[in-house]
């Protein structure tokens, strides 16, 4: 029983393809196989962005002692859906001096990136769209190509403020890229994969690698990086409210602005379920609930951390966010690979210490180095 | 130690958070508006309404025009009333306030020798149309005087005091014409004398 629930999607898809074999050829069946994944995705991924807006509104709320959208349905639950419709009738208004196709593009190339890297997420036992042998790579590679869509949005609209915003994003996901990957090496290079269902299958067992020295850190580095590629805050420098009125999306309305939202939202869960996949063991979880859940909790309480940062923390000023960077997240992770190949060569006792002892000394060393450096008090040997 | 101030925002807004649900009066401030509403201050001002005695035949408002000339934007029109002769009535014909252009200021209540124009308490007036709707008749402006009292008690004992003092000094002078309309004690120079009191 238990293995029917956690199989009842594949299952429900195989039931089906059987039935539209009866009538149809087995090419046809094959393309249809396909596509019923991706439209699963297509279907599922507005849902989602959509019920994560509701939900951030919701913890926003309480967070700030109010109780968030909660006129439009039984807990505002139909709220996204007004949303929607408003910003379906909202004028769609396009600068006189904007380059009138790119404008138009931004925002339809910007939901592209996000909706393709669902498609290497494993959702749960057998429940992924392809399992590509370099799925890892193609995540991270398609993810990076968001920044483009958002440069060409911030460049055709001709305006100082959306072009800023544009050029922020474009230093920050460069700087942020190099820290996240290499926070990612040492989870390839202990599973020797890079096909996420393999890495998911590495950690089943509890032998997730968020429970390792190296992985709690790499880890933490990955996530923090992720909320720094999604531009949300404290990292949302790219469409800072206060300092550039909205940064690339200052010249969108209507459903185009949606679709800004709309890739942010996809991406935050994309990026939530991809730390999931990697450090905390994707869909393991103990077995009376299916693995889809497991899968799903997990990626809902990464979201709820990153909405619960946005409750709590002020944007970062643009030099301690590279300086987080490149002076705190790209040493350390680089220490890190070394550190989870220790960890892969020796013996259980040995290892962990191992592990500990290069912890200790990486932190260390980022302290020393990365000290205030105060003048000291200058003393007046002849004044006053 | 790095980060510890992250940690210790971080926690402050969980808090916040389990309050509202752990302890909703403590930690949630919204007042959910059109069901609930917050008491409003007894000095409360909104928008100016006419008073009446009894019936709203017995408006107070002798259409002195004092109010007109005194209000700064000028939204408040007034003809006085006329009778067979052509003579001019101690009674407001026309009484229109333009609530588009009134900015709430409160000097018609302050200017008015005869208590009669006070500000209100009501503030759900949006209307669909703004020359029409929100240019205000005298039928729309009268509320009864029971009304004035229950909205700002304190300023109602005041004034109620302050008329009584007034009619108790009148009453030797014109004792018949008392019960008919008040203001007729003084019509044309003891106004002058009481608007000093009044502002
Ligand atoms: S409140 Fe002020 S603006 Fe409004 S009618 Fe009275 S005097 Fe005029
Ligand atoms: S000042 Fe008072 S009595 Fe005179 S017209 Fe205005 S409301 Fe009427």
């Amino acid at each position: 029983m238990a293995e029917t629930i956690d199989q009842i999607f594949v299952l429900a898809k195989d039931r089906f393809l059987d039935l539209l074999g009866i009538v149809l050829p087995d090419w046809i069946i094959l393309l249809v196989r396909i596509l019923i994944s991706i439209a699963v995705l297509l279907a599922v991924a507005p849902v989602v962005m959509m019920y994560m807006t509701w939900l951030e509104r919701k913890v926003l709320g309480r967070i700030q002692n109010r109780y968030g959208p909660n006129r439009v349905g039984i807990f505002g639950l139909l709220q996204p859906i007004a949303d929607g419709i408003k910003m379906l009738t909202k004028e769609d208004i396009v600068p006189k001096n904007a380059d009138q196709v790119i404008h138009f593009l931004a925002p339809v190339v910007i939901v592209i990136a996000p909706l393709l890297v669902l498609a290497v997420l494993p959702f749960g036992r057998n429940m992924i769209a392809a399992d590509l042998n370099v799925g890892l790579l193609f995540f991270l590679g398609v993810s990076t190509f968001g920044v483009i869509a958002l440069f060409m949005g911030s460049w055709a609209s001709r305006n100082k403020y959306s072009l800023l915003g544009g050029m922020r994003a474009f230093a920050q996901m460069i700087s942020y890229e190099i820290p996240m990957v290499l926070s990612v090496v040492p989870v390839i290079l202990v599973t020797s994969s890079l096909s996420t269902a393999a890495i998911v299958e590495a950690q089943l067992g509890w032998k997730w690698f968020i429970f390792t020295p190296w992985g709690g850190f790499a880890a933490l580095v990955f996530f923090l990086c992720g909320v720094a590629e999604v531009n949300r805050t404290p990292f949302d420098l790219p469409e800072a409210e206060s300092e550039i009125v909205a940064g690339f999306h200052t010249e969108y309305s209507g459903m185009k602005f949606a679709l800004f939202y709309m890739a942010e939202f996809i991406s935050t869960f994309a990026i939530s379920g991809l730390a999931v996949t990697l450090f905390l063991g994707g869909w393991d979880g103990p077995a009376f609930l299916p693995s889809w859940f497991w899968f799903g909790l997990k990626t809902f309480i990464l979201i709820l951390i990153m909405i619960w940062f946005r409750g709590t923390l002020p944007r970062f000023r643009v030099d301690q966010l590279m300086g987080f960077a490149w002076k705190v997240f790209l040493p350390f992770t680089l220490a890190n690979i070394f550190i989870a190949a220790l960890w892969a060569l020796l013996p259980y006792p040995k290892n962990f210490i191992a592990d500990t002892i290069g912890i200790t000394v990486i932190l260390t060393l980022l302290q020393i180095f990365n000290r205030k450096e105060t003048p000291k008090k200058r003393k007046y040997l002849y004044a006053n | 130690m790095f980060g510890w101030g992250v940690l210790k925002g971080m926690l402050v807004t969980l808090w916040n958070f389990l309050l509202t649900y752990l302890w909703p009066k403590k930690g949630i401030f919204t007042v959910q508006y059109p069901e609930k509403k917050l008491p409003l201050a007894q000095r409360y001002r909104n928008f100016p309404f006419l008073v009446y005695d009894g019936t709203p035949h017995m408006i107070r408002c002798v259409a002195c025009k004092i109010c007109e000339s005194e209000c700064p934007p000028k939204c408040i029109y007034i003809i006085p009333e006329k009778d067979a002769e052509g003579r001019v009535q101690k009674k407001p014909a026309v009484f229109d306030i333009d609530y588009a252009i009134c900015m709430n200021c409160g000097l018609c209540e302050e200017v008015c020798p005869f208590d009669s124009i006070f500000m209100d308490h009501e503030y759900e007036i949006s209307k669909y149309n703004r020359a029409e709707d929100l240019m205000v008749r005298k039928e729309a402006l009268l509320k009864p005087w029971e009304y004035f009292a229950k909205i700002r008690p304190h300023d109602f004992e005041r004034i109620e005091a302050k008329r009584a003092a007034k009619s108790a000094k009148a009453k030797p002078v014109a004792p018949a014409e008392k019960p008919s309309q008040k203001p007729d004690a003084g019509p044309t120079s003891p106004q002058q004398g009481s608007v000093p009191k009044n502002g």
